[in-house]
């Protein structure tokens, strides 16, 4: 068959659809798309097959394309199952991450003791890791002085501080997960200065006798926070490691691979620093609460962290 | 060679095609939802700055950024089909390396890896990964498996009408008979002169030069294409 006659005999359907697919996507009927799905891979390939000439050959290909992207629209990866997520998804994710999560742990928390233990017993330690005013702030924020003559914060200021932590926290954990595309060298550098700022702060204030303001300020917040950190960490040095070690694939195929393979983390790692942000804001600086509340309940939050993270194993098929 | 094709085996037993877009389009599209971004975050600090830039106002502005940064992208792409408004305006759209449309999941993986792909400045390594992989690729696109695609139809050739077929005096390969059939179909794009170059080529076909020989080529191209 010429290819006038061709397109003779079927111009009337192949402007149908494209006269469908310019209507909002609500009114389409979706039955209907699938079996023009089907026509028109077979029309394409005839025209392939054929060697009709470009125009018509990309003409049609357009067609099967809209209509490809029109039935794989809905997909159940797109439908975000909160309560499996929680219940199964991300607890395997967990566990099937343990051995980065493991490295970034360690990589967070060693420097941290280091430089806790380093300000700890010497004065000027500090100062050679965070810069002075830096921690002339610090110190102010947690001056025990200035909380007997403060008084409660008022609610517009926790909701700044909210969007504080949640612009600049979270905005750490995503930086962490990136520097994971330098074959894993960001990530571990983000781990490290954060684990240190935060090492040497605890070590400092703990050196000053701030413990009764600083720790129970901390303990609620920090379980959820510094576990996500260590999460991005991991996801970070998932895709760094498939950089440096891709095994039996291409080093982009690899890569590819991890990248969908951290996605659980990625969801986890966002909520979680959500909660985190939130108890920060109001709950963590409320001075209407007892330390000793907040002790309780931050050993509570602890618990229940770690609980979750070492539940994973048992969602591991076979 | 430079070819901007993807070619992609679907369910349906057929290679579809998808048209890759480089750097160009992209830094316009994203320069627009820059704009875009930029007003949203005029409107949102007009609004909240009477709250108090310490307190209510600012913390909204502050989420409002955050969200501005890392949500605009993603929620734009999961549920426009791939495209944030800058890449609508564009015609460009980002699609899963199967081109099925882009999840939830390889869109927050790409857009998360912006952070990388700004480095060291004003998205440098973006752009070197993107000239340095036949798909334009970023990182985040290449961690993801995602790619960008023009959705701009190609002109579609003006339907030939008043020429007369005529029969080659030769037998043809179907590859010479699809190349007389295009020279037909895009003379309206060609200069004259430029038809009469490309028609010389062909005179032990045609018998003929000149104008003469690109009408004989017209003709024969008609009658390649069925029009009887």
């Amino acid at each position: 068959m010429k290819q006038h006659s061709f397109e003779a005999q079927h111009e009337a359907t192949w402007a149908r659809i494209e006269e469908s697919l310019t209507q909002p996507s609500r009114y389409r009927n979706s039955q209907v798309l699938s079996e023009h799905y089907l026509l028109l891979c077979q029309h394409l390939a005839i025209a392939k097959e054929r060697l009709y000439d470009t125009a018509l050959v990309d003409r049609l290909n357009n067609l099967v394309l809209a209509l490809y992207r029109e039935l794989y629209r809905y997909r159940s990866e797109t439908r975000l199952n909160l309560f499996a997520f929680f219940r199964r998804d991300f607890p395997l994710s967990i566990y099937r991450h343990r051995y980065f999560i493991l490295v970034a742990l360690l990589v967070f928390v060693l420097p941290g003791l280091a430089a806790g233990t380093w300000a700890y017993f010497e004065e000027d330690a500090i100062y050679s890791l965070i810069d002075a005013r830096q921690v002339g702030q610090i110190e102010r924020m947690y001056d025990p002085e200035a909380r007997v003559l403060g008084r409660e914060r008022e609610a517009d200021t926790d909701i700044y501080m909210f969007g504080f932590y949640i612009k600049n926290n979270i905005g750490i954990a995503f930086r962490c997960f990136a520097g994971g595309m330098l074959l894993g060298i960001g990530t571990l550098l983000v781990l490290l200065f954060n684990g240190m700022f935060i090492g040497g702060i605890a070590g400092h204030l703990t050196r000053l006798d701030y413990v009764d303001t600083f720790y129970p300020f901390v303990v609620g917040h920090g379980s959820f926070e510094l576990t996500a950190i260590v999460f991005s960490g991991a996801a970070g040095l998932k895709l760094g490691y498939a950089l440096v070690n891709p095994g039996p694939f291409s080093r982009l195929d690899s890569l590819r691979l991890a990248g969908r393979e951290v996605v659980p983390m990625i969801y986890g790692i966002v909520l979680m620093l959500l909660v985190a942000a939130f108890l920060e804001a109001f709950w963590s600086s409320s001075t209407l609460i007892s330390s000793g509340t907040k002790y309780g309940v931050g050993a509570g939050l602890w618990a229940l962290v770690l609980l979750y993270c070492f539940s994973g194993r048992r969602h591991e098929p076979g | 060679m430079l070819d901007t094709r993807y070619r992609v085996e679907i369910p349906g037993g057929i290679y579809l095609e998808a048209q890759v877009v480089g750097p160009i389009p992209r830094c316009f599209a994203f320069a627009i939802d820059l704009v875009i971004r930029a007003v949203f975050m005029f409107v949102l600090s007009l609004v909240s700055l009477p709250f108090g830039i310490s307190g209510v106002g600012g913390g909204f502005l502050l989420i409002g950024l955050f969200a501005l940064e890392w949500l605009y992208p993603v929620a734009f792409e999961v549920f426009w089909r791939g495209q944030t408004p800058g890449k609508r305006i564009l015609g460009i759209a980002v699609i899963n390396d199967d081109l099925t449309p882009v999840t939830l999941g390889t869109s927050m993986v790409r857009n998360l890896l912006r952070t990388v792909d700004f480095l060291p400045l004003f998205y440098l390594a973006g752009l070197v990964t993107m000239l340095s992989n036949r798909r334009f690729q970023r990182l985040g696109d290449l961690a993801a498996g995602t790619l960008v695609i023009s959705l701009r139809e190609s002109a579609r050739a003006a339907p030939v009408r008043d020429v007369e077929p005529l029969a080659p005096s030769t037998p043809l390969l179907r590859t010479e008979q699809i190349s007389i059939i295009e020279f037909l179909q895009r003379s309206p794009q060609l200069s004259a002169p430029r038809q009469r170059e490309l028609a010389a080529i062909l005179e032990g076909i045609t018998h003929d030069s000149g104008d003469d020989g690109v009408g004989q080529l017209h003709r024969i191209g008609a009658w390649f294409l069925g029009l009887r």
